[in-house]
């Protein structure tokens, strides 16, 4: 008995031990980041391992008012507001017409987005680019709102009506059979029901267009229309000798990514796995 | 869904047949594709790929590893969940320059290294043409670990709890109780997964390499995702184009194979 259950301390250590070096490891790159962005360039060349044992806000201070970052965040914004936004209004009207209104074809809609979910985006560049250009939005936000709308919703789809199967069909039968159109059906009893999904869908999507970058780096070639993370490896290029600016600049984009995570994180973990779900 | 997918996808076969600019093209039939099948650096880019495939069982046996002492019912576990999940969500641009950093010659990894005395392993990680791309592959291990532990975790907990019981019960050791009855049940997850990571090594590491090596040194460290974004950019519309059908059929092969999996997955 005795052996047992020291046997099992040992295992609980040992478990421990395990667990913190990964998470260790999961976090010294970002404590990187974000202690390299408060040391000064000087201190980081003589020694890149120190501590900010003298933090300046120098770095952060040089992009945010120094450097086009607030212009290329604000368009990371809009790009990212517009194209979830739109892709999620579409995917829950379509959504519910496959799930509900058992249109022709619906289940075959449903894994034709399955499918398109995992299409590489880099072999639609070359004809979306040649499309952009002949329609002159090249450069002009549309182009990538346009373009990630479009590759964010077959997964919207998908997550949403994997959400609409689970609402019982009683529910809106009953609601039908007293009169209700499909639409106040919608707004009255699938939308309100809806609120917690739609948000998990949401942070899941904005996360994606956030980080996105092969398309943005194609679609947006000029400094004042560049997205935040086409913005940060043209900072890469231009500030090889001082790695606190660069970092400054990655800090500031990882940080409304984290504050979305602390605040929501079981969303996350929800949406984010949903496409390997049951 | 027909505009963003359904246009582009008939175009990209349809421009694979085409040489010189978009404005102006000529048909070359399959001429592209000759060219590409015979460029060396195509032969790399596609190396590159496979060879980050062997990123994709460290990323299962390490994440399952994770997802099994997790799910021991350890304390703090949940806590432990949110810090490996963490870097998944973070974008991959930022967390590329950081590592360009990290592993620069003189960067901290190599600092630290010579401090430890073990200066003899500092290598020059991004710059060596061997390195280059092992090392691409780490921050992809990196990020991707998260996503792992996460979806194993979930498959475990949704496992009826009396097969354990019945295991422990029965006298089964540790290892035993996880490498024979925990670890078989959720297979079909495991393997689900790994399709998914394939297709995200071959046709989803751009920004890794981009911010890491970009390509290089050389084209040591080139990906498929490269060489389109490579051709496209020096106006050789075709090549990429050709590129990207091949890279398509090779993912189509493996939705469809993903698909079948799924199917397996549901019909269990």
């Amino acid at each position: 008995m005795r052996t047992r259950a020291r046997h099992g301390i040992v295992r609980v250590l040992s478990q421990h031990a395990f667990l913190i070096i990964i998470c260790l490891a999961a976090l010294y790159p970002l404590w990187f980041i974000a202690s390299t962005a408060l040391r000064s360039n000087a201190a980081y060349q003589l020694d890149p391992t120190g501590f900010p044992s003298h933090p300046t806000l120098g770095s952060l201070r040089n992009m945010l008012f120094h450097e086009p970052l607030p212009r290329w965040m604000w368009n990371s914004f809009l790009v990212t507001i517009s194209s979830v936004a739109v892709s999620t209004f579409f995917a829950l009207l379509a959504a519910y017409a496959a799930v509900f209104g058992r249109f022709r074809g619906h289940s075959i809609f449903v894994s034709t987005s399955v499918a398109l979910m995992v299409v590489p985006p880099v072999t639609l560049l070359v004809p979306m680019f040649v499309f952009m250009v002949d329609s002159g939005l090249v450069n002009h936000l549309q182009s990538v709102i346009i373009f990630y709308t479009g590759l964010l919703v077959p997964f919207a789809i998908f997550f949403m009506s994997g959400f609409f199967r689970t609402i019982p069909g009683e529910l809106i039968e009953a609601a039908s059979s007293e009169g209700a159109g499909p639409f106040t059906v919608f707004r009255r009893i699938v939308l309100p029901l809806s609120g917690a999904a739609s948000f998990t869908l949401i942070v899941v999507q904005a996360i994606w267009v956030w980080n996105e970058l092969l398309i943005a780096l194609v679609f947006l070639q000029n400094e004042g229309s560049r997205t935040l993370m086409a913005g940060l490896t043209q900072f890469q290029g231009r500030f090889v000798t001082n790695e606190p600016l660069v970092l400054a600049g990655a800090l500031l984009s990882i940080l409304p990514v984290v504050a979305l995570y602390l605040s929501g994180q079981r969303f996350f973990v929800r949406g984010l796995t949903a496409g390997i779900g049951k | 869904m027909a505009f963003a997918f359904g246009f582009p996808l008939v175009q990209v076969v349809r421009d694979s047949f085409y040489a010189g600019n978009f404005s102006a093209p000529i048909y070359v039939g399959l001429a592209n594709y000759r060219g590409v099948l015979s460029d060396p650096a195509f032969h790399q880019s596609i190396l590159d790929n496979m060879k980050l495939l062997l990123t994709v069982p460290i990323m299962l046996g390490l994440g399952l590893a994770i997802a099994l002492v997790l799910n021991d019912r350890i304390r703090g576990g949940r806590h432990y969940q949110s810090v490996v999940f963490l870097p998944y969500v973070l974008p991959a641009t930022a967390i590329g320059i950081a590592f360009s950093f990290l592993l620069q010659e003189r960067g901290v990894l190599n600092t630290s290294l010579r401090r430890l005395g073990l200066g003899g392993l500092a290598q020059d990680w991004l710059g060596n043409s061997h390195l280059a791309i092992v090392s691409v592959g780490g921050v992809v291990v990196w990020q991707q670990l998260g996503f792992a532990v996460v979806v194993f975790t979930a498959a475990l907990l949704a496992l009826p709890p009396e097969t354990a019981e019945a295991a422990r019960i029965d006298g089964a050791g540790w290892w035993q109780l996880q490498l024979r009855v925990l670890v078989p049940q959720i297979r079909p997850i495991i393997e689900l997964l790994a399709v998914i990571q394939v297709i995200t090594v071959i046709s989803w590491v751009f920004n890794y390499v981009y911010v890491l090596t970009a390509g290089g040194p050389g084209f040591s460290s080139s990906v498929m995702e490269l060489y389109i974004w490579r051709s496209f950019s020096n106006g050789s519309d075709g090549t990429a184009a050709s590129v990207a059908v091949m890279l398509l059929g090779m993912a189509s092969v493996l939705i469809g194979l993903s698909l079948w999996v799924r199917r397996q997955t549901a019909a269990q």
